[in-house]
């Protein structure tokens, strides 16, 4: 009986199995006759939850037969993945591309496609388009998506409790700094130097443009008209150097997420920021933040910030689903992802040129800089980051070592420039 | 061979056992020679040819022969790098072969204390670390000397010391020691357990015989225990020394690939890393990795050498 009865139990779930095997073979195949699936490589998995639930849903109310599946690496390893991918024949159809050579370099290689013919590029500035664009500009082999702005990120209660105003000018910077200080309850600048990139982006490009003058200063360099021993670079380097007193209890050993945590416990006054630490902020700080403009040497000086073209998309080019991909891109140029990117992940800009509104309020401050000051990228991602010594790991190293107080910036400034003639012909002379 | 054995002997005559091929042998060599020849012996192979090309910006190879090694010894922007990458490695190894096999010598002699209780729970606890994700340990010990919210300069104050206290990983002076000490406390149960077992080996009669002697504990440690360990240290030394040299993952979970401050902390692991997949903007280049690569292999065959030759072959194993 009881053997029967397994029997008869187990020629069931066989007979469950194999229908519901069908029936899956099924609904795949008429999957695959009716969708196209598109898979998007990117490093920003803190965004997955934004894609997956806002980003890819709206794409999907207009264009419901394309599917699209959002795959992230950490941002360290990204570019290290996805080459190795890219090279087995394995990577997913749309690429998110880094800003300039990263991206350049995929494209001479045939990884990526133009984009020249994708309907919505007409959206975007020369500028916008820049970073993914040949260096002749005639070809935009990405669309791009957003940038980021650099400011400094304040504690706005215990500037109200010292009775402190945002800073327009270095010398007014200084001033609080010096008053925050003599306080003593609070670190006056939440910046750390063991991760090196916070010295040279959050401070080096952050505060640096408005030394060389944004664009101007940036495509001198370029040209080789100016050096970096020139006196706006150093003058950047030094200014950097007297940040030193003011920082936490060891910040040479302090990394980006204890900068975060100090700023966000409360302890330190002024964070030194990307825009992207907006959304970090606003989730983690119970206190009231805002944001105020790189300060500028003298009074009446015409600011300068750094718009950084951050992050933008493009199509693998041995995709299967390629009308598909120019149809998602397309859509990415839309006013409407535009819309959504921006309030959905405040500290990322749209760069269209369509109008949109930012909602969160210190976000929309940070945006809003682009009406009152002149945008520029940094100065070492253009070209200048070709050759080896590669610039942007020079500027880092240097940067922070100018904070450790183990460089002078006059130092610093020479080893930039010498690693940069050492292979770019316009800075040999 | 016996009389008894020699009918079965000519019986296997009337197939020609002598000239038959020894199958046998090559059907139990054969998969652990598959496996080795496709995943080691192949791919060693391939990065060697790999660093003989070079890659120009759409991607095509080239043979070039020699001249990325010919960049990396001679031309500064790449020399300096990979001299100091070596400099620091052979401080990071030194630190190793002192510290790291120094306590695990005087832990293992420890436990093999005749009257030692407890002695499994402290052989495991001292192990444990090596079975730890290398991320979990440089977390951990990032935390702990962390200057803002670490244990390290709480603890040094209460014990007031905390003068002594500096941000340790991130002066340029102390981090590679601080780095070095970090790895050396997750792997010093290797040697421990090592020599532990080679010092359980040596038979009692040996000691109480040198003991009768008159030998006092230092004379039975220096003259008796000790040789007969030689060959187990010469096999610990071998084994720190390669691991040293293939390092990387510990500098890259604590500094980053930038290795910094000013690539204070940076080793051949982490330069291999930067040159094969770049960094940031650095576009990586697999053809000049594959030079490091090759550097690294010949470097520690160079070592490994040094070792067979001038160590290995005046050691003298003893059995008992």
């Amino acid at each position: 009986m009881k053997t029967l009865h397994s029997k008869a139990f187990r020629r069931r779930a066989g007979q469950l199995l194999a229908t519901a095997s069908v029936v899956a073979a099924a609904l795949a195949f008429a999957n695959a006759a009716s969708a196209q699936t598109l898979t998007i490589e990117s490093w920003r998995n803190d965004d997955a939850d934004v894609w997956n639930t806002k980003i890819i849903p709206a794409f999907n109310k207009k264009h419901p037969n394309i599917k699209v599946q959002f795959k992230a690496d950490p941002p360290t390893e990204y570019n290290a993945a996805l080459n190795a991918r890219l090279a087995g024949g394995t990577a997913g159809d749309l690429i998110t591309c880094r800003p300039f050579d990263a991206s350049l370099d995929l494209f001479k290689k045939g990884n990526l496609v133009s984009v020249n013919d994708v309907k919505g590029l007409e959206n975007f500035s020369d500028v916008a388009k820049s970073a993914w664009s040949t260096d002749d500009g005639k070809t935009t082999f990405c669309m791009p998506m957003a940038s980021v702005i650099h400011g400094f990120v304040y504690n706005k209660e215990i500037f109200d409790e010292l009775k402190l105003a945002p800073p327009k000018t270095v010398a007014e910077f200084h001033a609080v700094l010096d008053k925050i200080k003599a306080d003593g309850k609070y670190t006056p600048i939440a910046m750390g130097t063991a991760d090196q990139w916070e010295a040279a982006t959050m401070g080096f490009q952050n505060i640096g443009v408005n030394y060389w003058k944004g664009e101007e200063g940036r495509k001198a360099l370029i040209e080789g008209k100016q050096k970096f021993t020139d006196k706006p670079y150093v003058d950047a380097f030094k200014e950097l150097a007297s940040w030193a007193p003011y920082m936490g209890d060891g910040y040479k050993a302090q990394k980006y997420p204890d900068t975060q945590n100090l700023f966000t416990l409360g302890r330190a006054a002024i964070y030194p920021a990307g825009s992207w630490d907006v959304p970090i902020f606003r989730k983690q700080a119970d206190f009231e933040f805002d944001a105020f403009a790189p300060p500028v040497v003298n009074a009446g000086d015409k600011c300068y910030i750094s718009d950084h073209t951050d992050i933008a998309i493009g199509i693998n080019a041995k995709s299967q689903n390629m009308e598909a991909a120019k149809t998602f891109l397309s859509w990415v140029a839309s006013p409407e992802f535009a819309e959504i990117y921006a309030n959905e992940l405040p500290g990322f800009f749209p760069l269209s040129k369509a109008k949109v509104d930012v909602k969160d309020p210190v976000a929309a401050k940070f945006v809003g800089w682009r009406g009152t000051c002149e945008s520029s990228i940094r100065n070492s991602y253009q070209i200048l980051s070709r050759g080896t010594p590669n610039l942007e790991n020079e500027l880092w190293n240097v940067s922070a070592q100018v904070m450790n107080g183990a460089m002078k910036p006059e130092e610093a400034a020479k080893k930039a420039e010498d690693g940069l003639a050492s292979w770019y012909e316009p800075h040999k002379k | 061979m016996t009389d008894l054995t020699a009918p079965s002997v000519q019986a296997a005559d009337a197939v020609p056992a002598r000239s038959r091929f020894p199958l046998h042998i090559a059907v139990f060599l054969a998969p652990a020679l598959a496996i080795y020849t496709l995943f080691s012996i192949y791919p060693l192979i391939d990065t060697i040819r790999l660093s003989l090309y070079a890659g120009d910006e759409t991607g095509v190879r080239s043979f070039v022969g020699l001249q990325n090694f010919y960049t990396l010894l001679t031309d500064p922007n790449w020399s300096v790098q990979f001299w100091n990458a070596f400099r620091n490695n052979l401080i990071f190894f030194a630190i190793h072969m002192v510290v790291q096999n120094g306590i695990g010598l005087g832990l293992a002699m420890l436990l093999s204390l005749p009257r030692l209780t407890g002695g499994s729970v402290y052989r495991t606890l001292i192990f444990l670390p090596t079975m730890l994700s290398v991320v979990i340990i440089g977390f951990i010990w990032q935390l702990m000397l962390n200057p803002l919210w670490g244990i390290a300069p709480s603890l040094l104050k209460m014990v007031g010391l905390g003068g002594f206290f500096g941000p340790w990983l991130g002066q340029e002076s102390t981090a590679l020691l601080t780095v070095s000490l970090i790895s050396v406390w997750q792997f010093v149960g290797i040697p421990m357990m090592l020599i532990y077992a080679a010092l359980l080996n040596i038979p009692d009669d040996l000691l109480d015989a040198a003991t009768v002697d008159g030998a006092g504990p230092f004379s039975v440690f220096w003259f008796v225990r000790l040789p007969l360990i030689l060959p187990t240290l010469g096999v610990v030394s071998i084994l720190t020394f390669v691991a040293n040299f293939n390092a990387f993952d510990l500098i890259y979970a604590i500094k980053g690939a930038l290795a910094g401050p000013n690539f204070s902390t940076d080793i051949l692991g982490t330069f291999f890393y930067r040159t094969f997949f770049g960094f940031q903007l650095q576009v990586g280049s697999p053809t000049m990795g594959a030079a490091v690569a090759t550097a690294m292999l010949v470097i520690i065959l160079i070592g490994v050498l040094i070792y067979l030759f001038g160590v290995q072959r005046r050691l003298q194993r003893h059995t008992f």
